[in-house]
């Protein structure tokens, strides 16, 4: 298998025995950047050809605005929802043996295996004035169905496997003799969770909050039933790209594309900082 | 089969690992690359294997420049430090392996590939346990397997590397023997590495001690013992103490004393004395000698060690002296070294 | 030893410093507020889409799956994960080995560049493809002219599900061959076997169990992927709707069983997931995540 030859000085990998290095590297980004690069640069291409002020005439628009407000702001609140919840159910899951726990473990990952349709469908029913939940609330005068909060509900749904699937390990990692010392130091429990354990956890649960709101604001199946999509109220950002789209406006399809695609990823990266100097905090 | 190493260097990410090694391997012989980690044993013994490519210099087996040959071609017996047993596969399928994986052209039968593995098990006497699985053996059992695998290809050359690391003292001892036994049976050219002096004075003809990359000092266990020809080897196997000097016209000195020996071949200047704390005679009175305060005493085993400051208390070394002596009572004592050497303080920079 | 599934908390009590738990009131309000969370939020709906789609009886259940629109959308579903999981398959097994079986510059990025379609929204997903392929883009009249239809057809749907399925399997597989190192191969190699060989006798054995994990998320996902799909599938009723989708326009033409019915088919194969996970998990943990036993 032969492979980039080495210049002097620079390699660009280093020599190894085992073969297929060209044939493997070489169909890998092949691959991904037919399947994904080109795809996605088209996009950035096509509203780079927007020009500046027609870019802008939609990033302004009231109903894209609100979109993209609607859409951010519900997949923050639930991902700091399962960023509360998320960590006591993988507390419970790691720290206390009860029947039938392995069971609950693996239901956490339900929603990444239940299709995103099948699960919109049923909180809509479920929190419908005429469904389980909807009917429980009704008289208290909430209304989840068709409102903001019902986006915030399927979120949830959506985002809790992230946050578990995240701190739970950590939760296992943690050396017992850290809290034992606590103990003996004279801290109580509550001091020894909130001083000693909880920062520790700390990366986790913002990587897991990360990946939640990350996951939150691209949603489009589970939301959309749910939601009552009333414009200006509970339309989500993906919502208006397909509206868009369906309407033939290709360019305004592509201008709230690129925002959402350019806001996610400056999200990102704040995330990624903030953890960063957690990490070297805490270590 | 010969071995040729010929001014061999291996750089990874530009840091030498290897700086231009040479080393003949004469056919049959039992050759042990000893030296601390990050001297560059393992891989002097991989570039032999074709695990790696020498960034400069040639390998040859036999007349046969090796460099060109990719591993499958080299034919040699690699046994891994963690052994690197299939474990999915039954010890009899692991040490059938090599053959099974061969062109079909020269491929064993299954029968055959079978009566050679549990005769390679009878070899390394595990016969019976065909059927185990890696994770079924002991660490000793799993070495062997990896030995029988490794030989059931019929390699030009057995490479070891760290063969007997991962078990425990009781385990190595035997299996040391057994390797040597095994080794004078079938003849095969063999190196292995290891960081354990023991094992290799051992069990090896020749003993080739590496430090930083390069070669100190090839020899017999009792040459690398005896004559060590560099600071490395003295302090790397077996004990040693050592004594800055200064030399003046082929005499050294201590301080500013003669100590009574001669060193005509090197040139004046600082330089280092070294020698074995047991090698060494006690003097009664002191015309040409060491002279040391006691400082400290301890028995070690069958023998006694005394640590004596020199020249005022700056420097500290330790001699050895038998249980009971009446030496170790004085508050000073004089000695001379029997055999030592002195090496020159290397130039800075 | 007893099971400890069996007697757990006295195994706990046994193991556990009074240090290091809480108190029976502190635990049993965190149990409480964890199981009734997860109630709520994950067991209700999945009760919800039995309910529903048992609603009108068993015989109104088959009648609605028996109905030619949705037997179509079963097999389109299937049709297209047996397209793209092979796809992402092959894609996982090659990126991992390059980068778990080599040092080489990039290395990173190149990750990153693999995850990406985890952090790009389904919906994006699919209009990435209606610009690249749509008639007012650069390819749409040349594809017109030959007669190649991407879009609003099987070959969109495919695409669209292989982009947001892309990472599942090589995800799976780089950090567990990165974990095995190259000890296995290298001793295979010093035996005279060939990279075939060695992949697909020491390699392959090493890591199946991932890469049947890997398969069975990769296929979750593209059978139940709906944004993507519902932008390029242009929901052509018997042709180019999948599963998903056709919950949707059942859903939306007030079809509740129907609705439901299809969505109870969807939640079944989720639990089948989940439980072949869990087994997978249970049985070959070890080889599946890493840190092998040897």
């Amino acid at each position: 298998m032969t492979t980039a030859p080495a210049k002097a000085g620079w390699r660009f990998r280093q020599p190894s025995v085992i073969p297929g290095f060209g044939l493997t590297l070489g169909f890998s980004l092949a691959y991904l950047t037919l399947i994904i690069l080109i795809p996605l640069s088209g996009l950035v291409w096509r509203s780079a050809s927007l020009g500046w002020s027609d870019f802008f005439a939609i990033a302004t628009d009231r109903r894209t605005v609100k979109a993209l407000e609607i859409s951010f702001g519900t997949a923050f609140i639930a991902a700091a929802i399962n960023v509360v919840f998320g960590t006591i159910v993988a507390w419970v899951l790691v720290r206390y043996r009860f029947p039938g726990r392995r069971v609950i473990d693996a239901m956490v990952d339900l929603p990444f295996a239940l299709p995103t349709a099948v699960a919109g469908i049923a909180l809509t029913t479920l929190y419908s004035p005429k469904g389980w939940m909807g009917a429980l609330l009704a008289p208290l005068g909430i209304k989840v169905a068709y409102t903001p909060l019902g986006i915030v509900i399927a979120l949830v749904f959506i985002g809790l496997p992230f946050v578990v699937r995240t701190v739970q390990p950590i939760i296992e990692e943690i050396d017992k003799e850290v809290e034992e010392a606590a103990a003996t130091l004279g801290a109580n429990r509550f001091q020894t969770i909130f001083l000693v354990l909880f920062p520790g956890l700390a990366p986790a649960v913002v990587t897991g909050f990360a990946l939640a709101f990350a996951r939150g604001v691209g949603e489009y199946g589970s939301v959309i039933f749910i939601a009552g999509n009333l414009p200006y109220v509970s339309e989500i950002a993906p919502l208006l790209i397909v509206i868009r789209l369906e309407e033939y406006d290709y360019a305004a399809a592509t201008a709230i594309a690129t925002i959402m695609l350019a806001l996610s990823f400056l999200m990102l990266l704040v995330i990624n900082l903030i953890q960063s100097r957690t990490r070297k905090r805490y270590g | 089969m010969e071995v040729r190493v010929s001014n061999v260097r291996k750089e990874f990410d530009r840091f030498p690992a290897l700086r231009d090694v040479s080393l003949d391997i004469r056919s049959g012989e039992l050759i042990a690359l000893l030296g601390p980690s990050g001297s560059g044993k393992t891989t002097l013994l991989r570039l032999i294997a074709g695990l790696e490519r020498p960034t400069r210099g040639t390998i040859f087996f036999g007349d046969e420049d090796a460099s060109n040959r990719t591993i499958q071609e080299r034919n040699v017996g690699f046994v891994f430090q963690h052994y690197a047993l299939f474990r999915h596969m039954t010890v009899a399928d692991n040490i059938g392996f090599g053959l099974k994986v061969r062109p079909s052209a020269k491929r064993p039968t299954k029968a055959e590939i079978r009566r050679r593995a549990s005769e390679l098990l009878d070899l390394v006497q595990l016969s019976g346990l065909e059927k185990r699985y890696p994770a079924q053996l002991s660490g000793g059992q799993r070495q062997r397997v990896a030995l029988a695998r490794a030989m059931a290809i019929e390699p030009k050359v057995l490479l070891l590397d760290e063969p007997f690391g991962a078990l425990d003292a009781q385990v190595r001892r035997e299996l040391r023997r057994w390797l040597r036994e095994i080794h004078d049976a079938t003849g095969h050219t063999t190196i292995f590495v290891t960081h354990d002096q023991e094992e290799a004075l051992e069990l090896a003809d020749r003993v080739v001690v590496m430090s930083q990359g390069r070669i100190e000092q090839i020899g017999t266990a009792d040459e690398v013992y005896d004559t060590p020809n560099s600071p490395f080897v003295y302090g790397f196997i077996g004990e040693s103490s050592s004594l800055p000097v200064k030399v003046e016209d082929g005499q050294v000195w201590i301080s500013d004393r003669p100590i009574g020996l001669t060193a005509p071949e090197l040139p004046d200047g600082e330089a280092t004395l070294y020698f074995r704390p047991h090698d060494i005679e006690l003097l009664d009175e002191c015309n040409g000698c060491i002279a040391g305060t006691v400082a400290a005493s301890r028995r070690v085993a069958g023998t006694r060690r005394v640590e004596l400051e020199i020249g005022g208390g700056r420097e500290r070394i330790e001699i050895e002296l038998p249980v009971g002596h009446p030496a170790a009572q004085k508050s000073r004592v004089a000695f001379r070294p029997k055999r030592w050497k002195v090496f020159p303080k290397p130039v800075e920079g | 030893m007893a099971d400890p599934e069996l007697y757990p908390a006295d195994i706990h009590h046994e193991h556990a410093s009074l240090a290091v738990t809480e108190r029976p009131l502190a635990r049993a309000a965190l149990m409480a507020l964890a199981f009734g969370f997860l109630a709520i939020f994950l067991l209700l709906p999945l009760v919800v889409v039995f309910e529903q789609a048992f609603s009108r009886g068993i015989g109104a259940f088959f009648e609605a799956i028996n109905e030619h629109d949705t037997l179509a959308a079963i097999r389109l579903t299937l049709l297209v994960a047996v397209i793209s999981v092979p796809l992402n398959l092959v894609f996982g097994v090659a990126a991992a080995w390059a980068i778990a079986k080599f040092e080489f510059k990039g290395k990173a990025f190149l990750i990153t560049l693999i995850d990406l379609p985890f952090s790009v929204s389904p919906v994006i997903s699919g209009l990435v493809y209606v610009l690249l392929f749509g008639t007012a883009s650069l390819l749409g009249p040349w594809l017109k002219l030959h007669g190649i239809v991407i879009l609003f057809a099987v070959p969109g749907i495919v695409l669209a599900t292989v982009f947001v399925t892309f990472p599942f399997v090589a995800r799976e597989l780089i950090p567990l061959m990165q974990e095995q190192g190259t000890g296995d191969e290298e001793a295979a190699l010093s035996l005279g076997a060939n990279g075939w060989q060695t992949f697909w006798h020491v390699t392959l054995p090493n890591i199946k169990w991932g890469l049947l994990y890997g398969v069975l998320l990769c296929n979750a996902r593209a059978m139940g992927e709906f944004g993507a799909v519902s932008v390029v599938s242009g929901h052509i009723r018997g042709l180019t709707n999948t599963m998903p989708l056709h919950v949707e326009i059942l859903y939306n033409e007030y079809n509740a069983v129907g609705a439901f019915a299809v969505a109870s088919v969807l939640a079944g194969l989720a639990l089948v997931t989940l439980v072949l996970k869990t087994l997978l998990e249970l049985r070959y943990g070890a080889e599946i995540a890493a840190t092998r036993g040897h």
